[in-house]
């Protein structure tokens, strides 16, 4: 009844919904794209979109199942909540910039020797793409990295693109290459022949895609008892931190900063630390991870029971879709682990 | 007219939404323009995200007047570049934010001790080219996790307030 209601509501809106909801693609890629691809779409953590050698060689419908998709574990965020119209908004934004149409979205599949194509792709593109088109690693021209250094080559095995991408836009991107970017035409440099090759092996990419990731929920906060007072924690936390080559950066009581000093409840504490090579080597796979910053282990006494606790990185990482952040906290996992177990020893 | 679709989101939320929305039918045409304002958001929704078009030492102020105008107290900042810079790996301008209204912390942790680690909760903000990148966990990502409804509904308002936050910082400028 109330569905029927609504429905009969949307009908009435229909009509208005032309002047009414007309989606703004400026206002809508300014509130979901700008803060990766840039305000003007020139890069950032995100590869650089406003580039007519990009526009001039992608359909509408590249753009649009770009958006639909995402990259999978390549930090492109898949958009499902936006509707048709918003998306269609987005791409009339976007090609706005050049004001070059796109090429038609022709799907004809192109028929070269994969087996040809990866001895030809080992030679001209691993270099840059990766041995299985996984890409580059690191995100985009982002925080730490000045925006000249050169664009990170993106994941070519990735199912975002291969979803997205037609043999023919493969193709053209390898004959014309994307002027003002790394990736040069290889128009003559290799036979049409060859190019479909490196086409069909690019496709081929599809059939061993890495599986789907999605692991079991990881839970959020760490936990174990500690045999020791609180103070007697605290220090070992310290010192096992120490052993594991980290920099222990303070250790305060957890609402330090929040209540008046002297105020604040003595029974919890927190121990800060960082290892600052491996926390550049982390910025740099992903420039966004400040909330992991700094490592902290949280000593808690309540009850006559003391508790160490610390948040599971392995289950922030997913927030972030970027698979080389995954392995990354897979590893600081481990590294937390072993404090825990050498402070409670 | 935040308020308004604050308080429009709970109600949602609550299984008898459909007989509300029915109820206050004269207000949908409002609802759905609110629901076309800007507001900084991500697919997922799990992370949320802003660039602001400052510099970062202004897009800093912005952040930090807007977590105040939003009754919070910032705890401290965490100067993430100058330790990076220190310990001999140059980089540009990094701070992680930390904030929290600490009546609302001490009786929820109270109750709720494996909240403790993810209290307060924090903003990184860093330079990027002349432009400012603000990010944050979506505080309700933590309702998959703590499912008591009375800490369901702090996350969503808590929510609401980083959301507004981010926009402040977009607009670069906390005052409404
Ligand atoms: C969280 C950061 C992020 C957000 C938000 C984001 N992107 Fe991306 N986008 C990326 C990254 C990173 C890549 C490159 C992936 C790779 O290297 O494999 C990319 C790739 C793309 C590509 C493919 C570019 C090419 O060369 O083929 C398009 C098109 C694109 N994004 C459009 C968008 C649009 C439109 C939005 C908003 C609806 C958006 N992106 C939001 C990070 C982002
Ligand atoms: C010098 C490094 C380099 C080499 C060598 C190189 N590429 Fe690229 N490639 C890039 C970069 C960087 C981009 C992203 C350009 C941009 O931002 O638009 C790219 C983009 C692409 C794209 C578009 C991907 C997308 O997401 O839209 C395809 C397809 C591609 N390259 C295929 C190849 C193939 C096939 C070869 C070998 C014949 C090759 N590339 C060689 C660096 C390289």
């Amino acid at each position: 009844m109330y569905v029927r209601f609504l429905r009969l509501f949307a009908l009435l809106l229909l009509p208005t919904s032309g002047s009414l909801a007309a989606p703004d693609g400026a206002e809508l890629f300014a509130r979901h794209c700008a803060v990766c691809h840039g305000t003007e779409g020139r890069g950032g953590v995100g590869t650089p979109l406003a580039l007519d050698s990009f526009l001039s060689s992608i359909s509408d419908r590249f753009l649009a199942a770009t958006i639909r998709s995402g990259r999978p574990g390549r930090v492109m965020p898949a958009f499902p909540v936006l509707s048709n119209s918003q998306v269609k908004a987005i791409v009339r934004h976007i090609r706005g910039w050049s004001g070059l149409a796109g090429p038609e979205d022709d799907r004809t599949p192109i028929e070269g020797d994969p087996g040809v194509g990866q001895a030809l792709f080992a030679q001209h593109c691993a270099g840059c793409h990766g041995d299985h088109g996984q890409g580059g690693t690191g995100t985009g021209v982002a925080f730490s990295r000045s925006a000249s250094l050169p664009i990170i080559p993106p994941a070519l095995n990735n199912p975002g693109f291969l979803a997205a991408a037609s043999d023919r836009m493969i193709k053209r991107t390898i004959q014309n290459g994307r002027s003002a970017t790394p990736m040069a035409g290889f128009r003559h440099k290799l036979s049409d022949a060859q190019i479909d090759d490196i086409t069909s092996f690019v496709r081929s990419f599809g059939d061993t895609a890495p599986g789907s990731t999605a692991r079991s929920p990881e839970p959020l906060v760490i936990r174990a008892d500690s045999p020791y007072d609180l103070q007697q924690t605290v220090e070992n936390v310290r010192n096992a931190a120490r052993a594991g080559n980290f920099a222990v950066v303070r250790a305060e009581h957890q609402e330090y900063g929040l209540v008046a000093e002297g105020e604040e409840d003595p029974n919890t504490v927190f121990v800060d630390f960082c290892n600052f090579e491996q926390l550049y080597g982390a910025l740099q796979i992903d420039p966004r991870i400040g909330m992991f910053l700094p490592c902290r282990i949280t000593v808690v006494a309540r009850e006559a029971r003391v508790e160490i606790m610390f948040i599971n990185p392995k289950a922030l990482s997913p927030l972030f879709n970027n698979q080389e952040l995954d392995d990354a906290c897979e590893t600081m996992y481990q590294l937390y682990a072993e404090i825990v177990d050498e402070a409670t020893l | 007219m935040r308020n308004h679709v604050s308080t429009l989101r709970g109600d949602r939320r609550r299984g008898d939404a459909v007989t509300r929305a029915a109820r206050i039918f004269p207000l949908w045409p409002l609802v759905l323009f609110c629901a076309m304002l800007p507001a900084p958001s991500m697919a997922d929704e799990n992370l949320l995200m802003a660039r602001s078009p400052l510099e970062f030492p202004e897009a800093m102020l912005t952040l930090q007047e807007s977590i105040k105008a939003h009754e919070y107290v910032v705890a401290r900042v965490q100067r993430v570049d100058i330790g990076l810079t220190q310990a001999g790996y140059p980089s540009d301008r990094y701070r992680v934010v930390f904030y929290g209204n600490p009546q609302e912390i001490r009786l929820l942790t109270r109750e709720h001790k494996e909240l403790i680690p993810l209290l307060p909760l924090n903003f990184s903000i860093f330079a990027e080219n002349g432009e400012t990148l603000v990010v944050a966990m979506n505080p309700s990502f933590l309702s998959l996790r703590f499912t008591a409804p009375e800490l369901v509904t702090r996350f969503a308002r808590w929510e609401s307030d980083v959301r507004s936050i981010l926009a402040d910082v977009q607009r670069g400028n906390a005052l409404d």
